[in-house]
């Protein structure tokens, strides 16, 4: 079984590696990513961003203009996610201890 | 249960240590406009910090810096600051999170660039005490008193 997972891994291995040579070198303008127009013709929205993301927010940190000017709506919901998730450990893990405290005693005696 | 032992090489490193790194949270948060950085990273440098500090001092010790009971109110305060903003451009006639319509004497960019700040503070004081608080839930356990 163990030769079978080394197998898959190594399988796995060799096709990110595929995957990784038809990856686009970084600024190379002709690819798709990076044309300003789509191939349906439409605006790409980040040739938008290259060349506005200064001139509207004044921070020439693009993704902190991006993460939480342009996609505001999206960080909103991420923190809220992160709230969540540290109420429910509070509310999960926080009861369960204190059953067993008020347990522990009454074991000894 | 294991019993508490306070090393006292690693509470006198922890305690140098901490600082620094508390500080270069504060500045990966408040740097976020010009450097890689931001509200989630900052707020775990600084969670890493207060953390440092509990593992190096076990007990109450690691809790008079930042108590456990200031956990949720400030997570809860970092989300409140990010709706706040956008609930304010909102009262002002913008749209929710539109940071141009923030109540601030300045162009337009630049009253964007404070709305960034501000949603930023507000990530990071929520990552670092939400992070804090899931640590202190899990070690609740081991309190060594």
């Amino acid at each position: 079984m163990r030769v079978v997972n080394y197998i898959l891994l190594g399988v796995f291995f060799l096709l990110l590696i595929y995957a990784s040579t038809s990856l686009f070198y970084r600024g190379d303008l002709e690819a798709l990513v990076n044309r300003e127009k789509s191939p349906a013709n439409s605006p790409n929205a980040a040739a938008y961003y290259i060349r506005h993301a200064y001139h509207d927010t004044h921070s020439p940190n693009m993704v902190t203009a991006i993460l939480a000017d342009y996609r505001g709506y999206d960080t909103l919901g991420e923190e809220t996610v992160i709230l969540t998730a540290g109420l429910i450990c509070f509310l999960l893990l926080r009861r369960e201890r204190k059953k067993k405290k008020k347990s522990s005693p009454e074991k000894k005696q | 249960m294991k019993e508490a032992e306070n090393n006292p090489i690693v509470s006198l490193i922890a305690s140098i240590v901490s600082p620094f790194i508390m500080l270069f949270g504060l500045y990966v948060i408040f740097h976020g406009h010009y450097s890689p950085g931001g509200g989630f990273q900052g707020g775990t440098l600084m969670a890493a910090s207060i953390i440092l500090i509990r593992l190096a001092h076990s007990g109450q010790t690691g809790q008079l810096q930042f108590p456990a009971t200031l956990n949720t109110p400030l997570g809860s305060l970092g989300v409140l600051i990010y709706y706040g903003t956008g609930l304010a451009a909102l009262w002002w006639g913008g749209q929710f999170l539109n940071y141009a319509y923030l109540p601030l004497a300045q162009a337009i960019s630049w009253r964007r660039s404070w709305g960034i700040l501000m949603v930023e503070i507000g990530v990071g004081l929520a990552v670092m005490a939400i992070l804090v608080s899931i640590f202190d839930d899990l070690l609740e356990d081991n309190s060594y008193d």
